[in-house]
């Protein structure tokens, strides 16, 4: 028994993790349908940007969390402002291979620089132990994070003026567009905020997980399931995407061995893109 | 309308230019036609259900990867070279026309995404298969008892006659009811199937068309290497690369994808060749200004657009 109770707060703990990791990559998919190939990069150069501060300057990376943020939403405006809003409305053949393009830039760009050694910083926190269930300081801090980041960009949408926008954008471009709302702004904010919430996923990753290029397209693939299995474009879609993922991924790894873990998530999303294309939560009418 | 001769003529011309080039060039040319060669016919397979039907598929390396495993084990157990292929070709073949029955009911984004997916699944089951697929440490085959210049030429001739059987196989289906129902399901799925087009059924034959020479092509590429892979043999690089080809080229047209496959090879050569360290990002860049630049492919350019001939319907 003891075990499961493991299993299941090892599950819960990373499932708060692709929560976070994939929120963005959801959104932009829902809102401007966009599938962003950069989004696994995204995640990998904010982990490196709060490694180098850590290593270089000893900056603490929960001091790099909003300078990152600002950077990535300043790159990731500008990225859909000047270069994929040109052919956002095409079809997905197109936008796809557009941003698997600009991908093998960043990607090439970083493992130029930063070479693709696997780096990760290491705070040593030590572990809490509950008797039956052991969870390591760190991973349970970058959890937390994980799911504060997720619930604060799920206030801004509700919230702000900026997120009303953005939902109303999702439901209905032209609706928006006649209610005064400018919506190459808003695609560009929408990009904006997947890289930043992208980056603020690498900055916690950065203190759980190896960051190197190699795992660009590993996450990558991470958010395609949380995407399909939660239901695309809202935040508890991804929530609810991540934390089934972490619990589904967390007891194949134990009943099949871990490498059978990522195929397990995988076998989800087909079975889930076949039976049910708009998520676990997902709202028909969205496909 | 139109004649389809400067179809024909060019087409010969290059694949005879791909020929002829142990004749007066060294291995490292003929190597590289035999590339050219192999990624036309897989440009030009995907270009059954990307580009007539309009469904972003992105299978590539599952159906080249799997042909390549099939091919290798059935070599291993003592089949002949010749007859592992074509049992690869079948195995694959009947594998697309399954799962096409089951994701093709998908549409966009979620179709692209699936036949992601596939990929990587087919990735994941091969490297933990161990007992059959020797896992992350790869297959061996069988080497071939030739000096590198006879095997050079060997294999360029079996990958021109994969691209030309596979060319042949797109004039037929062009000038068929099937790509004429093909296009209709490009246009609108929905129309298609309110005439009377079993939409289900034609696009399961153009996705099982776009698998089958991949995995000839797969097998062929074992064979040839000697030495396969789960990481090497499923790269979604690669299922990329075949759909930028097949766009560079002109999506639909019949020659564009082969066209676009030996533009995209020699650029890539050119930039490995000079500049080891950014390869990957030129080729990045490369696409990009393909996106904005030249969105209709070459064959859309002036001089070239003779070559589109029988587009849309044309033999009727």
């Amino acid at each position: 028994m003891a075990i499961y109770l493991q299993i299941i707060s090892n599950g819960l703990m990373l499932g708060a993790l692709y929560a976070c990791l994939a929120v963005g990559f959801s959104l932009v998919w829902g809102v401007l349908n966009v599938i962003n190939m950069l989004h696994g990069s995204f995640i990998i150069l904010g982990g490196y940007l709060t490694f180098f501060a850590w290593h270089l300057y000893g900056i603490h990376p929960v001091v790099m969390l909003p300078i990152v943020a600002a950077l990535m939403f300043a790159l990731g405006f500008a990225l859909q402002k000047l270069v994929i809003n040109r052919v956002v409305s095409a079809p997905v053949l197109t936008t796809l291979t557009l941003t698997f393009g600009l991908d093998m830039i960043l990607y090439n760009a970083m493992t130029y620089w930063f070479t693709a050694t696997p780096r990760r910083i290491t705070l040593d926190l030590g572990a809490v132990d509950l008797g039956s269930v052991v969870l390591p300081v760190d991973r349970l801090i970058g959890t937390a994070l994980a799911l504060v980041l997720t619930l604060l960009l799920y206030g801004v949408m509700r919230g702000s003026s900026i997120g009303r926008a953005i939902v109303a954008v999702r439901m209905d471009r032209s609706a928006a567009e006649l209610m005064g709302i400018r919506t190459d702004r808003i695609y560009a904010i929408t990009f904006g905020i997947g890289a930043l919430m992208a980056g603020v996923a690498g900055v916690v990753f950065a203190t759980v997980f190896p960051i190197t290029t190699n795992v660009t397209g590993i996450w990558l693939g991470k958010a395609f399931v949380v995407c399909v299995v939660g239901g695309l474009g809202s935040v508890p879609g991804a929530l609810v995407g991540g934390l089934v993922l972490g619990l589904v991924e967390s007891f194949a790894g134990h009943w099949f061995g871990p490498q059978q873990a990522i195929t397990a998530g995988f076998v989800l999303m087909l079975v889930l893109l076949v039976t049910r294309p708009t998520g676990l939560i997902g709202v028909r009418g969205y496909e | 309308m139109r004649s389809g001769f400067p179809l024909y003529a060019a087409m010969i011309a290059g694949l005879l230019v791909l020929a002829t080039t142990p004749l007066y060039a060294d291995n490292y040319v003929v190597r590289t036609a035999a590339i050219v060669a192999m990624y036309g016919a897989l440009a030009t397979s995907w270009n059954f259900i990307g580009g007539f039907t309009g469904y972003p598929s992105f299978s590539t390396a599952a159906f080249f990867g799997l042909g390549a495993y099939v091919g290798a084990i059935c070599q291993r157990h003592g089949i002949p070279m010749g007859l592992a292929w074509a049992i690869a070709t079948v195995v694959v073949a009947a594998f697309a026309a399954l799962l096409g029955g089951i994701i093709l009911r998908l549409r966009g984004h979620y179709f692209a995404i699936g036949s992601i997916a596939v990929v990587e699944l087919c990735r994941l089951v091969i490297s933990s298969w161990s007992s059959l697929t020797g896992g992350g440490d790869g297959l061996n085959l069988p080497l071939m008892p030739w000096p590198p210049e006879q095997l050079m030429r060997f294999f360029l001739f079996v990958m021109l006659a994969i691209l030309l059987a596979s060319l042949i196989a797109t004039i037929f289906v062009d000038r068929s009811r099937l790509g004429f129902g093909l296009r209709c399901i490009h246009q609108n799925e929905d129309a298609a199937a309110m005439v009377g087009i079993n939409t289900t059924a034609y696009k399961i034959a153009a996705y099982t068309l776009s698998a089958m020479f991949c995995a000839t092509a797969g097998a062929a590429y074992a064979s040839w290497t000697g030495y396969i892979d789960p990481t090497d043999s499923f790269q979604i690089v690669m299922t990329v690369k075949v759909v930028v080809m097949a766009l560079l080229g002109g999506a639909g047209t019949i020659l564009g994808p082969a066209l676009g496959a030996a533009a995209f090879v020699l650029l890539e050569e050119l930039f490995w060749a000079n500049f080891l360290d950014w390869n990957r990002a030129i080729l990045g860049v490369v696409i990009v200004l393909l996106i904005f630049f030249l969105p209709g492919g070459l064959l859309s350019l002036g001089v070239l657009r003779r070559l589109r001939a029988a587009k849309v319907g044309g033999g009727k």
